[in-house]
């Protein structure tokens, strides 16, 4: 048995671990919490430079054609530094698309560019606050032109093409198509959430080109296919958070005295900090599992990836709101770095979609 | 054993809803003290109906009449907050000062001084705040280490508070300090209430994780208080702390919020697994779940309350409120974001569900579990003195506060 990642892998994960602490600490997500840049580009470049765009792309199209495994390993070191990029939009959810299901023409147009980091990509399937389903899907797609509205889109302010989920009127069925961002007859309004360091945006199209994309014939599956991808990346990404949450804390209670005691001293600390550490140890085995099932798209991946979902986002969304409570008055406070991860937590939860319907 | 009020209470009951009718403003939203963008005008709005509140007897029902209230019972004061809360009154402002600030002024004050002080508080001119914690003290309040030293019939104090909720609208406060350092922590401390225009005090608000900032630090340096302002002894300011931390109790609920019938009615606005999400068995448990507790908690006050009009003391039950109702605050609104899948995030009133109440009830939640006792510090006190299981060890009970080691 050997349940782990490799030795290369583990590498890379220090790699992207030591980038992101000398490009990516706290301050850069401040600074975009508080200003008016939708990312960090100056991160995002950086990644681009290592390569990382390109992780899971073909060689032919210019990537490094490696496995999800070392997809799951950069998106861990992600979450932990809480990266103001537009990573999980262009990486997991719109790489994995066009890969699986672009037509020979959309990939060597596009996946050669994200590789590059030319373009930025983003997936956008719900349309309002109503659980998406192939009976609702509202965006139309008829004779190479797109009409209708995506919300929230994430990255959608910035992003440079679109896969859209369409109804696609010429066979009635479900579809994805490709629209660039730039095309005309786009309305692009960038909206107000919990977190500000991750852009999300309304896009209404109106009669805009687009280019449909490959289906296996059942286009509900195909889109459910990318969202089980990116829901065992993407619980990475949150358990990467969660333990930074937790490192937090851990050291606050630590550091903290009240009663001339440290605050790590009372059982009361103590076992919330258990507790998350016992969350997020389940949630990396649930996830480590779900990686293996991407690797070797192995059968079990529907299942595995539903609870890497529902594990790491348990984890994720209880270490970050007790790392506040650890913190007492201070943790608060817009000063404090709590914060990201507590702003964090229910954007990654909630990107894919809820919980409640994951465990169905 | 029934819920009906006497007939001596449903006269008043009628009398109140009368009144109420006819005086209680008819804003729709009435905008608290929590929706910041809005807190100069809510104070002007909500100074107003104070005054209104205090002139008709009703600001302040179980006070004496010499102090301007009704000198009326705790059933007829909680008789009178359920017929308010119908309606859309301005709340918040006044809560700290009433709940908590005055009576202990009431407790502890001479006459001459609850005669100036009292009745503009009740008619909303005057605004009080709570001068207890520190940066260093805070669940540990006794360990503050504001100074003050006494110069003539004054008092110089200097050191710095922190996290006091509404410092930069307040006329008055009321502080703990340390006047000696040389005993033990709880043994050393004085109390006062101080002017907070006085020469010296500067206060810096201090911004939350919602953006909004209800909550100052407040630097003191050299700020001259008249000796006449103590209350109780020197040395004895923990015993009046408590009466305050008393009050606290009792006052310090957590607000208005979005509870299992805001739920329900988002459930049945969206979809989950196709079907309209009050369809979904574990969303019908969720909604289950927080109906019990509710219902739990306002059978819990319906007991204190019948202890409270046949005279007696509630028991200790009625200190469970804020460590049941802060985190189901913070539960329910993570799961109605839940519900609203990716648009769950969104906090612009105008395009999220519902107004965004589950949003912002998320942010403020996790604040409401640290303000006024944070969980922790209120099981511990059910298991310590209401269950009467044996206190942690402490370390810094005996020994004097400035051979204290590295308390920091
Ligand atoms: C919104 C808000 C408004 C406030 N308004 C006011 C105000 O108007 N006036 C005022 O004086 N103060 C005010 N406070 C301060 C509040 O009373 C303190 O924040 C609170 O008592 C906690 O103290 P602390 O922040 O120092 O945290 P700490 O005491 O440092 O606590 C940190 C963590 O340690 C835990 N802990 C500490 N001791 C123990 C123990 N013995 N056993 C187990 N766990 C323990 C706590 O539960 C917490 O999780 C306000 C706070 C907030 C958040």
């Amino acid at each position: 048995m050997n349940f782990d990642f490799s030795e290369d892998q583990k590498l890379l994960k220090e790699q992207v671990s030591r980038f992101l602490t000398d490009n990516c600490p706290i301050e850069v997500v401040r600074e975009v919490l508080e200003g008016d840049d939708f990312y960090s580009e100056k991160v995002w470049k950086g990644l681009v430079e290592l390569g990382l765009t390109g992780t899971t792309i073909p060689e032919e199209y210019g990537g490094l054609e490696l496995s999800p495994l070392e997809l799951c390993v950069i998106a861990e070191e992600l979450g932990r530094a809480s990266a103001p990029v537009p990573f999980s939009s262009s990486v997991y959810l719109a790489t994995e698309a066009i890969k699986l299901f672009g037509t020979s023409e959309q990939k060597e147009n596009y996946l050669p560019k994200l590789a590059s980091g030319e373009i930025i990509a983003t997936f956008a399937l719900p349309e309002s606050a109503m659980e998406p389903n192939p009976d609702n899907i509202q965006c139309t797609f008829s004779s190479g032109k797109l009409t209708g509205t995506k919300m929230p889109v994430p990255d959608g302010s910035y992003a440079d093409i679109c896969v859209v989920i369409v109804r696609d009127k010429t066979k009635d069925s479900i579809g994805m198509s490709i629209v660039d961002l730039s095309e005309k007859g786009i309305e692009k309004k960038s909206l107000s959430t919990l977190d500000q360091t991750r852009d999300h945006a309304e896009i209404i199209f109106n009669n805009t080109s687009s280019e449909i994309m490959n289906s296996s014939g059942d286009g509900w599956s195909d889109v459910q296919q990318i969202l089980d991808i990116a829901a065992v990346l993407i619980s990475f990404e949150q358990i990467g958070g969660a333990e930074a949450s937790l490192n937090m804390a851990k050291e606050y209670a630590l550091d903290r005295f009240a009663f001339g005691r440290q605050i790590g001293s009372y059982q009361a600390v103590k076992h919330k900090l258990a507790d998350m550490y016992i969350k997020i140890e389940l949630a990396k085995s649930n996830s480590y599992y779900g990686a293996m099932m991407l690797n070797d798209k192995g059968s079990d991946l529907k299942i595995a990836a539903a609870a890497s979902r529902v594990a790491a986002t348990d984890a994720f969304n209880f270490a970050a709101q007790e790392n506040i409570q650890t913190h007492g008055g201070i943790g608060f406070t817009w000063e404090a770095d709590t914060q990201f991860y507590y702003r964090r937590s229910q954007v990654l939860g909630l990107s894919l979609g809820s919980i409640a319907s994951w465990k169905k | 054993m029934d819920f009906n009020d006497t007939p001596e209470e449903n006269d008043f009951r009628l009398e109140v809803r009368e009144w109420l009718k006819n005086n209680a403003p008819k804003e729709k939203k009435a905008g608290g003290y929590d929706s910041i963008d809005v807190q100069e005008s809510a104070l002007a709005r909500a100074r107003d109906w104070q005054a209104k509140k205090a002139e008709a007897g009703y600001a302040a029902i179980t006070w004496p009449k010499e102090y301007g209230g009704l000198g009326g019972s705790s059933i007829q004061s909680v008789i009178y907050s359920q017929e308010e809360s119908k309606y859309n009154v301005p709340t918040g402002f006044f809560d700290i000062g009433l709940g908590m600030c005055i009576p202990t002024i009431m407790a502890w004050a001479t006459k001459e001084q609850n005669e100036r002080y009292v009745e503009p508080a009740l008619y909303g001119k005057e605004i009080w705040c709570q001068l207890f914690s520190e940066p260093s003290a805070g669940s540990d309040v006794a360990g503050v280490r504001t100074k003050a030293e006494k110069d003539g019939d004054d008092w110089i104090i200097n050191g710095q508070k922190v996290w006091t909720s509404g410092a930069h609208f307040c006329d008055f406060g009321i502080i703990v300090v340390r006047t000696d350092p040389t005993v033990p922590k709880h043994k050393g401390l004085s109390f006062f209430f101080l002017d907070m225009k006085s020469p010296g005090i500067e206060i810096k608000p201090i911004r939350q994780i919602s953006g909004g900032s209800n909550f100052n630090e407040v630097f003191f340096t050299d700020v001259r208080v008249p000796d006449l302002q103590r209350l109780g002894e020197v040395g004895e300011g923990w015993k009046v702390a408590l009466t305050t931390l008393m009050n606290e109790r009792l006052a310090i609920g957590v607000p208005k919020s979005a509870d299992y019938s805001s739920l329900t009615q988002l459930a049945k606005d969206v979809i989950l697994n196709n079907k309209p999400a009050i369809k979904n068995d574990l969303v019908r448990a969720k909604i289950a779940d927080w109906y019990v507790q509710s219902e739990g908690l306002k059978y819990t006050k319906m007991r204190s309350l019948t202890s409270l009009s046949k005279g007696e003391t509630p028991g200790p039950e009625s200190s469970i409120g804020k460590v049941v109702s802060a985190p189901k605050m913070q539960d329910l609104a993570s799961f109605a974001m839940d519900l609203q899948g990716a648009a769950g995030i969104l906090n612009d009133p105008d395009m999220s569900l519902m107004h965004s109440i589950f949003q912002n009830q998320w942010m403020s939640a996790a604040g409401y579990r640290i303000a006024g006792g944070t969980d922790e510090i209120l099981k511990n006190i059910v298991a310590e003195r209401v269950l009467g299981l044996p206190q942690d060890i402490r370390v810094d009970k005996n020994v004097p506060f400035n051979e204290l080691a590295d308390s920091r």
